[in-house]
C-alpha cells in the first residue's frame, strides 16, 4: 500500500471498495467512464467494473439524478455524479421535493439509498458558477444527509458509510483538496456519517470547519499557537447530521467558538450550528461567537479577488486574535 | 406583439368519426375480463365523485385532482402489465394507484387526513402510493417522475428482471425539461419503460395547443428521440389494453422505451372547484358522448352482455365506494407524534446528535 494517496485517487478507491462489496452499487454522470470524470475522480472504474455498472450520461442532471431515484427505489444502489456543485441548480427539484421527501410523503413505503458525489468549492478560479461551496443549500432541506470530508482517508471511510446508508446522502468533494494527499484508508474503514473530528486538540478556543476549510484552520492553528494561542480545530465532516455534541463537548472546555465556512455567511450552515449553540451552549461561552464565511458575494475570477472572498488563514488568524482577547 | 402561425396540422381527434386512429384488431378481452375492466372504471369514477364531494362538504382538505373521464388509460394500462411492473404518477393519480391495487378506502382516508390512509395521512391527494404493488408513487412536480420511471426501468434491466416502468403523465408535461431528458436517456439506454401522455387537452387552465410548437404533445416528440409514438383513444379501454400490451412486450424484449399519447378528457376542472369555464360548451359535450364506461358499455353489448349485467357491475361499486367513504369517515385521525418519523429509513427524523 502507497504510503499517501491523494484526495482525488480516494474518491475512486472509496466507490471501488463499495462496487467490489455490493453489486447493487452502480454509477452513472457525465465523463464517468473511460474518461474517468473530468476530475479523474472516477479513474479506474470503467476498466475493473465496465459499462454495466459505470454509466455515462448525457448532460442532463434531472435525468441523471432522477434517475438515480428511480432505481434507488427499485432495489439499486446509485453513486450519481453532478460534476460542479454549482449545477446541482439544474436538477435541484430532485434535491428539494422529490428525493428527501419521497419517504416521507408515502408513509415510510419507500427509501432511496442514493449518492449524489459532487465537485464543491473554490480556490482554482473557476468563476462565478464553477466555484461555489454549495453545502449550504442541501442543508436547508430536511431529508438529506451531507458529507463534505476533508481528507483522503475520510473520502474512502464516508463515501462507505454513504454508498450504505439506505438515506440519501449529498456527498461533497472539495476540488481545493483533490491533489492534496494523505494517508491512506486502512481496509473496511468506514467513518459513521454525523461523527466529527477533533483534529487539534486546544484549551483557548474552538475552531469548527469543514472540508477545505479544515486545512485553513490547521494552518491558522499552528500561528496561533506561536502567539501562545492554543486552539482545537473540528472537522465537523458533515452538516447532516450535525455533531453539536462533538462541539458542545469542545466549547465546555474552550468557552470560545469560531466557525470557518466556505459558503456565504448569507445562509451558511455556522449560522444553524451557533444557533444550537446559543439554545444549548450559552452558558458555556466567555465571548461572542464569531462566524468566519465567504463574503456575500458572487464568486469573482482572478485569485487575488477571489482570496477577498473566501476564508484564508490571514483572515481566520486575525479573527481568533480579536476574539481571544475579548 | 403578433400571434405565432399555428401550425397547420391539428391534434388528432378521437372523437371525430372520420379521425384516422384505427381501432384495435386482434385478440380484445372476452366479455368476463371487459366487465371486469368496466367494474374497475366504475369503481374509479365513484371514488372520485366522494372524492370531490367529500372536498364540498369540507371532508377533504387541500385540493384534488380528479381523473374522473381517464379512468380508461389507468385500468387499460393496468391491465396490460404485470403486476410487478413499475408505475409513477402525478398528481392527477388516483386512478393509478386504484388501478395497481389500492383500495377507494385507503385512497378516500387519505384525503380525509385519516391514519388508515394509503400513506398514513403524509402524502395526500397528490402523492397517493402503494410501493408494496410497485406503484411508486405520484409526484407533484409536473414532469419529474419520467426520469423516476427511466431509473426504474434502468434497475429492471440491471437485475434482469424483465419488469417495464410506467410513466403516466399529463399533456402539460411535454414541455417541461425533465420530460426531454427522460425520453432521451431511456433511447439511449434502450430501457424498458414505457412513456403513457393523458392528453386531456388542457394544461391546468389554458389549452395545450396554444402553448406547444407540435399538434400532439407527446407523439410529435417521440421522434426526435428516435422512439415510436403512437396516438390511442384514452377513452377507450379496449383500445388502451392493447396498445400499452404492444408497447409492452415490445420493452420487454428490449426493444426499448416508446411514447403511446392517450386522448382523453377530464369531466372535472383542473383542481379543487374549477368549474373549466375555459373549455367550450361544445366540446365538453362532444367528450362527454365519448365517456369511458360509455364506450365499454357499447362494447359490452356488442359482445352480447345484457344491460343488467352491467348495471349490477355499476352496483357492486357504488356499494364498495359507498362502504370506503363510511370506512374512512369513521377511521381515526392520526397520532401527532407520526409528523416527525420517517424522514430516515430508521423511521426517525433525527438531523443532529
Amino acid at each position: 500500500m502507497a504510503d499517501v494517496i491523494t484526495y482525488r485517487q480516494a474518491v475512486a478507491e472509496g466507490i471501488a471498495r463499495e462496487m467490489r462489496r455490493d453489486p447493487a452499487v452502480v454509477c452513472l454522470g457525465e465523463d464517468i467512464g473511460a474518461a474517468g470524470g473530468v476530475f479523474k475522480t472516477t479513474a479506474g472504474l470503467h476498466e475493473e467494473f465496465g459499462s454495466g455498472r459505470v454509466w455515462d450520461t448525457p448532460i442532463s442532471e434531472q435525468a441523471i439524478v432522477g434517475a438515480a431515484m428511480g432505481a434507488a427505489m427499485t432495489g439499486m444502489r446509485p453513486v450519481a455524479e453532478i460534476m460542479f456543485s454549482d449545477f446541482l441548480a439544474c436538477c435541484w427539484d430532485y434535491l428539494a421535493n422529490e428525493i428527501p421527501k419521497v419517504r416521507y410523503m408515502t408513509g415510510g413505503q419507500v427509501t432511496v439509498p442514493l449518492v449524489v458525489r459532487t465537485a464543491n468549492g473554490g480556490g482554482l478560479g473557476f468563476g462565478a458558477q464553477h466555484s461555489q461551496a454549495t453545502e449550504n443549500w442541501a442543508l436547508t432541506i430536511p431529508g438529506l444527509k451531507i458529507a463534505a470530508p476533508a481528507t483522503p482517508a475520510d473520502v474512502v471511510g464516508m463515501m462507505a458509510a454513504a454508498i450504505r446508508s439506505d438515506d440519501p446522502v449529498v456527498f461533497f468533494e472539495h476540488k481545493g483538496l483533490l491533489a492534496a494527499k494523505g494517508p491512506p484508508a486502512p481496509p473496511d474503514h468506514v467513518v459513521e456519517l454525523g461523527r466529527a473530528a477533533v483534529v487539534r486538540e486546544g484549551a483557548d478556543i474552538t475552531l469548527v470547519a469543514l472540508a477545505s476549510m479544515v486545512p485553513v484552520a490547521l494552518t491558522a492553528a499552528e500561528r496561533l499557537a506561536e502567539e501562545g494561542i492554543d486552539a482545537e480545530v473540528i472537522d465537523l465532516r458533515c452538516l447532516v447530521p450535525l455533531d453539536t455534541r462533538t462541539v458542545l463537548g469542545s466549547l465546555a472546555k474552550t468557552s470560545r467558538l469560531v466557525t470557518v465556512e466556505e459558503n456565504p455567511y448569507q445562509g451558511g450552515w455556522g449560522g444553524t450550528l451557533v444557533s444550537v449553540v446559543a439554545d444549548e451552549g450559552f452558558g458555556l461561552l466567555d465571548a461572542p461567537v464569531r462566524r468566519i464565511a465567504a463574503e456575500n458575494v458572487p464568486l469573482p475570477f482572478a485569485d487575488a479577488l477571489e482570496q477577498e472572498v473566501i476564508p484564508t488563514v490571514d483572515k481566520v488568524v486575525a479573527k481568533v486574535r480579536d476574539l481571544s482577547a475579548y | 406583439m403578433t400571434r405565432a402561425p399555428q401550425p397547420e396540422a391539428r391534434g388528432l381527434d378521437i372523437t371525430d368519426p372520420d379521425s384516422p386512429e384505427t381501432r384495435p384488431e386482434g385478440t380484445g378481452p372476452d366479455a368476463g375480463q371487459l366487465l371486469a375492466l368496466y367494474e374497475e372504471m366504475a369503481v374509479i369514477r365513484r371514488t372520485e365523485k366522494a372524492a370531490h364531494d367529500l372536498f364540498m362538504t369540507g371532508l377533504v382538505k387541500g385540493t384534488t385532482h380528479l381523473a374522473a373521464g381517464h379512468e380508461a388509460v389507468a385500468v387499460g394500462a393496468s391491465a396490460a402489465l404485470r403486476d410487478d411492473d413499475y408505475v409513477f404518477a402525478t398528481y392527477r393519480g388516483h386512478h393509478h394507484a386504484l388501478a395497481r391495487g389500492a383500495t377507494p378506502e385507503e385512497c378516500l382516508a387519505e384525503l380525509m387526513s385519516r391514519a388508515t390512509g394509503l400513506c398514513g395521512a403524509k402524502g395526500g391527494s397528490m402523492h397517493l402510493t402503494k410501493a408494496s404493488r410497485n406503484m411508486l408513487g405520484s409526484y407533484a412536480i409536473v414532469g419529474a417522475h419520467l426520469p423516476m420511471a427511466v431509473g426504474a426501468a434502468w434497475s429492471a434491466r440491471l437485475r434482469g428482471t424483465e419488469q417495464i416502468a410506467v410513466a403516466f403523465f399529463g399533456d402539460g408535461a411535454t414541455n417541461i425539461g425533465a420530460f426531454h431528458e427522460a425520453l432521451n436517456l431511456a433511447a439511449v439506454w434502450k430501457l424498458p419503460v414505457l412513456f403513457v401522455c393523458e392528453n386531456n387537452l388542457y394544461m391546468e387552465y389554458t389549452a395545450i395547443a396554444d402553448v406547444t410548437a407540435v399538434a400532439n404533445p407527446a407523439a410529435d416528440r417521440a421522434p426526435a428521440y428516435g422512439i415510436p409514438g403512437e396516438i390511442v383513444d384514452g377513452n377507450d379501454v379496449v383500445a388502451v389494453r392493447e396498445a400499452v400490451a404492444r408497447l409492452a412486450d415490445r420493452a420487454r424484449a428490449g426493444e426499448g422505451p416508446s411514447l403511446l399519447e392517450a386522448q382523453t378528457y377530464r369531466h372535472f376542472g383542473h383542481s379543487r372547484a374549477d368549474p373549466a369555464a375555459y373549455r367550450p360548451a361544445e366540446e365538453v359535450e362532444r367528450w362527454l358522448k365519448h365517456d369511458p364506461l360509455d364506450v365499454a358499455r357499447g362494447r359490452l353489448a356488442d359482445l352480447g352482455v345484457p344491460a343488467e349485467t352491467v348495471d349490477a357491475a355499476d352496483e357492486r361499486a357504488a356499494a364498495v365506494v359507498q362502504a370506503a367513504v363510511e370506512a374512512a369517515k369513521n377511521a381515526p385521525a392520526p397520532d401527532p407524534r407520526e409528523a416527525l418519523t420517517d424522514v430516515w429509513a430508521d423511521g426517525g427524523a433525527q438531523w443532529r446528535t
